[in-house]
């Protein structure tokens, strides 16, 4: 600053002497334009200087606010998005099946096993069912809340169902969780699973015959998980017994209570694996089966209802790798579930008017791998087994029940599926089927998983 | 049964008290790294991921939510970066200390100026995140920013240590500042060098070193590269050539050196974060390393 005042005290000395050779030899005009011009240089030069000198000091600002608060730099996009918005997210599931079957898919059974729930068959030929709409999100900040709209089309008919629609409460201290309202049952490792999370176009036969395809009803669950490195989770339910393997309207609301225990953890950075043990006891009151109108097969058996206690367990295990902890490109998936029940009461047919006591053992176990071999492509295999042994005073009745124990149904089933990215899914499956006695029944599908709107990741 | 039960639970809780120090969990290894640096032996910290991960897509693996269920600090980098399984994570694992808004938990994005914010958000343009790109830590000035933050909540959580803490914020930001003023000089050799990146997760890297980020190599965020999109960038830098393509620790190589034998500009993996080579041990070797590589590539 210093040495702009001395060059315009010099500027002035310069132009001085130049006024006084000027003014001795003309007249005062020329004097008076002299000293205007005079002025508009000194002016000019003054306004120079104060531009200098406002942005020196703008300069000096700027490095002081540097100095002092050059951390917390102002968030200044930071708006919550995703799952944390104020709007809730939403997602839809768009599944199509063409399916092909070299019998009448009417006439599925699986002999030893009352179908309940929506056990059987998907629809021949061209078929759009089981589609979902899921609306999510934290109602504040202690509850999540989810409800997911099942949209099958059954017969000629659409039908909406309630698949889900529960509160979780999130930051209950000390590892406790709490889930209430409808949703599907924590045992087993599928069945808190939705069907666009399937890794085959259908459930395992085990989930068919003891679960109805997947155990959903009303109900509370109480999780703890413990302070341990290694995954430890202990949870229980209780449900109202709406729904297979339970069921009838004279529960009182309170037909099935259920324990669940899952341990878990990793092996090195690319090795992961869960193992299980469920316990699922229910209280049936007149369960229907059979003809029930879910139910899209069991046209070979009459309709039956059962009436009784029955004690479910399952046992699961699932490995896990993806290398370096990479699933991208390539990943093995390993999953096997063995299933033991026993059920006690009374089967009857006919409207009751022929009624038998039963005590039925009955076991399953499935085993499937799937390996995503390249980017966007997988390959699967799945083997399927149940057995039966059921007693009752009058074997026709359980005959006519569909409880004849003297066929074992297997499955074979392998799949390709192709994925853009992890909104879009194509497969192929084929399963060669011995649900029923006689030739193995070849069936085929093609199907589409499609997902949009706000989807968030998946559990283990 | 119910007697073993509580011993058990009794043990575990025990064996839980029996380390005083604080835990924390972080998304990403730089954060871990920086907890590291900044909480010194009063803490046991732990990352979710490696150097060699994909964070956008990782499984919420049990072990995760295990780690979750004891951690007293929780640092990510948020703008839906870790969206596929932090919030899994921290609704399953019951543990309201951690949970977003509490001060046991710490979204980076939250304290940078974020870039490539989209105008529009449509699952058509691949992977967009909505509140900009998330790769922050590219930029080692954000680090010192969000280091701030860390300091902070530390001192919040652990009142009895927070004068050590706070020493170790004072030193660290004196090393990372001259740190910065070292790179910044190192860099001076590779301002305005055009590069080609795969994923866009270099901006913030590009933006600070000044360097020209001609094409990428996803044409849309998330989406592998695809055969037209890369012929078309060879095509490009037959006319104007880059001077490297550069491409995350984590990413498949694949797609970058096919690009490589193509246009004749050479491929390189930079480790991206900490543990992206076995060179990138902490924050100050990563930047080094980052500076290393990219310097080859100078003229």
């Amino acid at each position: 600053m210093c040495m702009y005042t001395r060059s315009i005290f010099i500027a002035l000395l310069i132009g001085l002497p130049a006024v006084n050779t000027w003014a001795a030899d003309s007249d005062i005009d020329q004097l008076k334009r002299e000293l205007e011009l005079m002025r508009q240089t000194y002016e000019s030069r003054i306004q120079q200087l104060e531009a200098r000198i406002t942005e020196l000091a703008n300069k000096q600002v700027e490095t002081d606010r540097a100095v002092t608060s050059r951390p917390a730099a102002p968030a200044t996009t930071a708006q919550r998005s995703g799952q944390n918005s104020f709007n809730p997210g939403i997602a839809a599931i768009l599944n199509g099946k063409v399916n092909s079957y070299s019998h009448d898919p009417d006439n599925y059974a699986l002999p030893g096993f009352q179908l309940g729930g929506e056990a059987g068959l998907s629809n021949e030929g061209l078929t759009a069912e089981e589609s979902e709409l899921t609306i999510s999100g934290n109602i504040d900040d202690r509850f999540f809340g989810s409800i997911t709209l099942g949209i099958h089309q059954d017969e000629s008919e659409t039908e909406v169902e309630l698949e889900e629609a529960y509160i979780e409460a999130v930051g209950l201290a000390n590892g406790f969780g709490l889930k209430a309202g409808r949703f599907f049952s924590e045992v087993g490792y599928l069945n808190s699973k939705h069907a666009h999370s399937w890794d085959f176009a259908d459930q395992p036969l085990a989930y068919r015959a003891f679960l109805g395809e997947q155990y959903t009803d009303d109900g509370i669950q109480v999780r703890w998980l413990a302070p341990t490195d290694l995954f430890l989770e202990l949870g229980g339910e209780y449900m109202r017994g709406a729904s297979f393997p339970a069921g009838g309207s004279d529960n009182e609301g309170k037909g099935v209570y259920t324990l669940f225990t899952h341990l878990g953890g990793d092996v090195g950075v690319s090795h992961s694996w869960r193992v299980g043990l469920s316990g699922l006891w229910a209280d049936a009151r007149e369960r229907g089966a059979g003809g029930d109108e879910h139910a899209h097969g069991g046209g070979g058996v009459e309709p039956s209802v059962f009436a009784g206690d029955g004690n479910l367990w399952i046992a699961d295990f699932v490995w896990k790798w993806a290398p370096q902890g990479n699933p991208t490109e390539r990943n093995f998936k390993f999953q096997a579930e063995y299933f033991h029940r026993r059920e006690d009461g009374t089967v009857s047919v006919d409207d009751g008017a022929e009624l038998t006591d039963y005590r039925g053992t009955q076991r399953g176990w499935y085993a499937q791998a799937v390996y995503q071999f390249r980017p966007r492509w997988r390959i699967g295999g799945r083997y399927d087994q149940l057995w039966s042994r059921n007693r009752g005073s009058d074997a026709d009745v359980l005959n006519e029940a569909g409880l004849n124990d003297d066929y074992d149904p297997t499955r074979y089933s392998v799949m390709l599926d192709y994925s853009r990215n992890e909104f879009n899914r194509v497969r192929v499956q084929y399963n060669r089927d011995k649900s029923r006695p006689g030739n193995a029944d070849n069936q085929f599908t093609i199907q589409y998983i499609m997902s949009f709107g706000a989807h968030g990741g998946h559990q283990f | 049964m119910k007697n073993l039960v509580m011993v058990f639970v009794l043990a575990l809780t025990m064996v839980s008290n029996a380390f005083a120090e604080i835990r924390i969990l972080t998304c990403e290894p730089e954060w871990s790294s920086l907890a590291r640096e900044l909480a010194g032996d009063k803490a046991t910290v732990h990352s979710a991921t490696t150097g060699l991960q994909n964070v956008h897509k990782i499984t919420a693996r049990p072990s995760l939510i295990a780690k979750m269920r004891r951690a007293d600090l929780v640092i990510c980098t948020g703008a839906d970066l870790e969206a596929a399984w932090l919030p899994l994570l921290l609704r399953k694992s019951g543990n309201p200390k951690v949970l977003p808004g509490k001060p046991g938990y710490i979204e980076a994005a939250n304290y940078v100026t974020m870039q490539e914010i989209p105008t529009s958000i449509d699952r058509s343009e691949g992977d967009v995140h909505p509140q900009g790109n998330p790769h922050i830590h590219t930029d080692p000035r954000n680090i010192g920013r969000v280091a701030q933050v860390i300091g902070e909540r530390l001192s919040g959580i652990d009142p009895e240590n927070a004068s050590y803490y706070a020493r170790r914020l004072v030193d660290f930001n004196q090393r990372w500042d001259a740190a910065i003023a070292r790179w910044e000089n190192e860099a001076k050799s590779i301002r305005g060098m055009p590069i080609v990146t795969q994923h866009k997760s270099w901006i913030y890297l590009i933006e600070w070193l000044g360097l020209e980020r001609v094409a990428v190599l996803e044409a849309k965020p998330g989406l592998p590269p695809g055969a037209g999109h890369l012929a078309s960038i060879a095509q490009q830098l037959e006319q104007k050539p880059a001077k490297v393509i550069i491409r995350a620790a984590y990413q498949s190589p694949r797609a970058s050196e096919w690009l490589a034998e193509r246009s004749k500009v050479p491929a390189v993996a930079l480790p991206f974060t900490v543990g992206g080579n076995e060179n990138a041990r902490d924050l100050f070797s990563l930047f080094d390393e980052t500076l290393r590589i990219l310097g080859q590539f100078a003229r």
